[in-house]
């Protein structure tokens, strides 16, 4: 089953290489990894998605607790939680296809970011299948780039993942 | 307040953490540091003629001292080398600081003369690393080194330190931190009362119990609780090789170690019973054997400091996770006034495991007849008789290993010095200096191969510089034993390359050296020769002895079996 785990972990160098070592070195599988600072500067979180049975992540959760440099993590797929991905995609737009893709991204409440004679740059939130099923969507049309950020999430309700 | 350099910080910072001995060699990056011991005479400095012999050497007298060993090298090679003994410490929790030159900060990514990443390279073998940034940082990271490598589930900590960070005109402000705190490093100080209560209440149900008991016992520091609390159930326990000592061999409950080589009783009692109360241990693939076929009868009470190895590899129903020595105490307390609910089954119990231990009476090993080759096993249970049991022994990695573990008794934890986890050969002559050079009057013995102790055999030169009055028992079978017997029994005794060919004469090189050197050949040899062996505890002596080369090491489970399936012998299977 597939999991996001957020992790709080000390904004020094290296601490990330740690986490990252700690998936191949224990062949733990990463799907996606997202991480950036928080409002305190000495935090960073730091969002895997992976997958595996459940010992698979009881072993993930408590290798990752056992690092020096994690200071808290949650495992956000055992409540209700909000996922989401950001994605920039440059896609073909020449012609007929041209309206039909605008129809489709506005379909997919997604926006135009950048415009040139023959592609649209699209940008489009929301959670991985949404994303997964933009691009199938936009297959047929020509899809000449794709950067995703990688899952981010948060609990819902009361819940918060805090020092 | 004083002004310190980075490199006089280092120094007296061993100085007022109780450093007594380090081991390391010297080199460009770490010159500072060098210096600022040089103009000090607290912390001795002992120069090994490798860098992995010093951490081998640190990991022997934090083992048997239960304090962390302490190692310096330099940059690029000098750290390289030290790895495989980085590695051997964190494969078995023994805590250990390595202080690591670096090239100078602005150098760092350049590939600079002699600069590696050892950050990096050691990630996966370390319970933390440090880098240092600036030198007023060098104090509060030194104690959280030392702090982390000596508290919770121990191990190896690296401090890399750019040469920069030492520079003997820059001073800063140096004050001994008595205490540091990690905000996210929290080691449990005791297990959750109701899960204890619950093992306790299995403890005195069950019918066929048996304690498997691991090293984590021996760092808890909790073997006479151990003890105490067997004693009161009358309970057989094994333990791993990592927990010789724990409780007492000479005693009638201890059914001697487990595992691929372990005690025919110790693997039957395993596989039949009906509760495993495993302290301080991590079901090794060494121990349980195929998992799928673990002791299929059993329920299991797994106590250990790290949540992480508590259904690692063997699901516990009883999962404690806590410090071995308060969890011990606890279980005891809970045992005052209770009684064991039916002793005619324990009882019935120890006749089973009596007669398992009667089958295998007097046909561990047969004894060489007059005039053939010496078998390793008499050398070591000589050995044994020779030092009454009270040795420190270090082992390197093999046949030999083994058959110090079966044959030698230890009544005493902490004597018995091996690497269990990552079988590091070279391990344990370095492993025997360290033990020696922080316990002089105390016996030491390296039990050794020819081929084990070749890797690193020029810490003979570092022995003579410094002293190190250790006991070299040299099982010399020409041949890498363990290879060869894995060769013997898998591969129709093709033995590709455990051959040793061009063996030195150890008795010139020894000798070379200024140490003596005996050599043996026959039983009636052995005796005397022991006896001058451990005549002066004081010099070291070099016994080699020729043993059976065609000896094999038994019981050996067989592969993908359960515990009960084994080689008892090159004929009988159980």
């Amino acid at each position: 089953m597939r999991h996001i785990i957020s992790i709080l972990m000390e904004n020094e160098p290296g601490a990330l290489s740690r986490v990252v070592g700690l998936f191949s070195q224990r062949n733990f599988n990463i799907e996606t990894l997202n991480v950036a600072p928080t409002e305190d500067e000495t935090l960073s979180r730091l969002t895997v998605t992976t997958v595996g049975d459940d010992r698979v992540i009881e072993q993930i959760t408590k290798h990752l607790n056992k690092l020096i440099d994690v200071v808290k993590l949650v495992d956000l797929t055992e409540g209700s939680h909000i996922e989401r991905e950001l994605m920039l995609v440059k896609v073909k737009a020449l012609g007929a296809a041209r309206d039909e893709v605008k129809r489709t991204v506005d379909i997919f409440r997604a926006q135009i970011v950048d415009v040139t004679p023959s592609l649209y740059t699209v940008q489009i939130t929301g959670d991985a299948d949404k994303l997964d099923a933009f691009l199938q969507a936009m297959a047929p049309v020509g899809i000449h780039e794709v950067a995703r950020t990688g899952v981010s999430g948060i609990a819902r309700g009361d819940k918060v993942l805090s020092l | 307040m004083e002004l310190l350099s980075g490199a006089d910080m280092i120094a007296r910072f061993l100085q007022d953490e109780g450093v007594e001995y380090i081991y390391g060699y010297p080199g460009g990056a770490a010159l500072h540091i060098y210096d600022a011991l040089f103009r000090q005479d607290k912390v001795k400095h002992i120069l090994v003629r490798h860098e992995q012999a010093a951490t081998h050497a640190a990991d022997g007298y934090a083992r048997a001292s239960g304090k962390p060993g302490t190692v310096l090298v330099t940059s690029g090679p000098g750290a390289t080398n030290a790895v495989t003994g980085i590695a051997t410490a964190y494969m078995d929790s023994i805590p250990m600081v390595v202080l690591c030159g670096q090239v100078m900060s602005h150098l760092i990514g350049d590939d600079a003369f002699q600069e590696t990443d050892i950050i990096g390279v050691t990630r996966p073998i370390v319970k933390h690393s440090f880098s240092i940034r600036h030198p007023s940082e060098i104090p509060e990271v030194l104690k959280k080194a030392y702090y982390l490598a000596s508290t919770g589930r121990p191990g190896p900590v690296v401090v890399d330190i750019p040469k920069d960070m030492t520079t003997p005109t820059e001073r800063h402000e140096y004050v001994y931190p008595k205490k540091v705190k990690l905000r996210s490093y929290n080691p449990v100080a005791r297990g959750h009362t109701g899960q204890i209560k619950k093992a306790v209440e299995l403890m005195l149900k069950a019918r066929r119990p048996v304690f498997y008991t691991g090293g984590g016992v021996v760092t808890g520091r909790a073997c006479e609780g151990l003890t105490d609390l067997v004693k009161r159930l009358g309970h057989p326990i094994t333990t791993t090789l990592m927990g010789i000592g724990a409780f007492p061999q000479s005693d009638d409950q201890c059914l001697g170690w487990l595992g691929m080589h372990g005690s025919y009783e110790s693997n039957m009692a395993m596989h039949h019973a009906d509760l495993i109360i495993a302290i301080g241990a991590r079901f090794d693939d060494r121990v349980t054997n195929n998992t799928s076929k673990f002791c299929p009868t059993a329920k299991i009470i797994h106590v250990d400091i790290d949540p992480s190895s508590v259904s690692k590899t063997v699901r516990a129903d009883v999962p404690i996770v806590g410090p071995a020595q308060s969890v011990i105490n606890e279980m005891i307390s809970l045992l005052q006034g209770r009684e064991i609910a039916d002793p005619e089954a324990l009882n019935e119990w120890w006749q089973t495991i009596e007669g398992w231990r009667e089958e295998r009476r007097g046909k561990l090993y047969e004894p060489s007849k007059p005039g053939e080759p010496i078998k390793p096993q008499e050398v070591i249970e000589a050995v044994c008789r020779q030092t009454r049991g009270e040795a420190y022994v270090t082992t390197d990695v093999g046949q030999h290993q083994m058959f110090a573990a079966q044959y030698y008794k230890f009544d005493k934890p902490n004597r018995f010095i091996t690497s269990g986890g990552l079988g590091t050969m070279g391990f344990g002559f370095p492993a025997a200096m360290g033990i020696k050079q922080n316990f002089p009057d105390e016996q030491v013995v390296c039990v050794t191969g020819e081929g084990s102790f070749q890797m690193m055999m020029q810490e003979l030169s570092t022995c003579k510089q410094f002293g190190g009055g250790v006991k070299i028992i040299n099982l010399n079978n020409a041949s890498l034993g363990m290879v060869r017997q894995w060769q013997d029994l898998n591969y129709k005794s093709r033995h590709a390359h455990s051959y040793m060919e061009s063996l030195p004469n150890f008795q010139q090189l020894i000798e070379s050296y200024g140490f003596t050197a005996l050599r043996v050949e026959t039983m009636e040899e052995l005796e005397p020769a022991l006896e001058k062996t451990f005549a002066d505890k004081h010099e070291l002596v070099f016994l080699d002895v020729m043993v059976d080369p065609h000896e094999h090491v038994y019981p050996m489970q067989v592969p993908l079996g359960s515990m009960r399936d084994m080689l008892l012998s090159k004929t009988e299977r159980s």
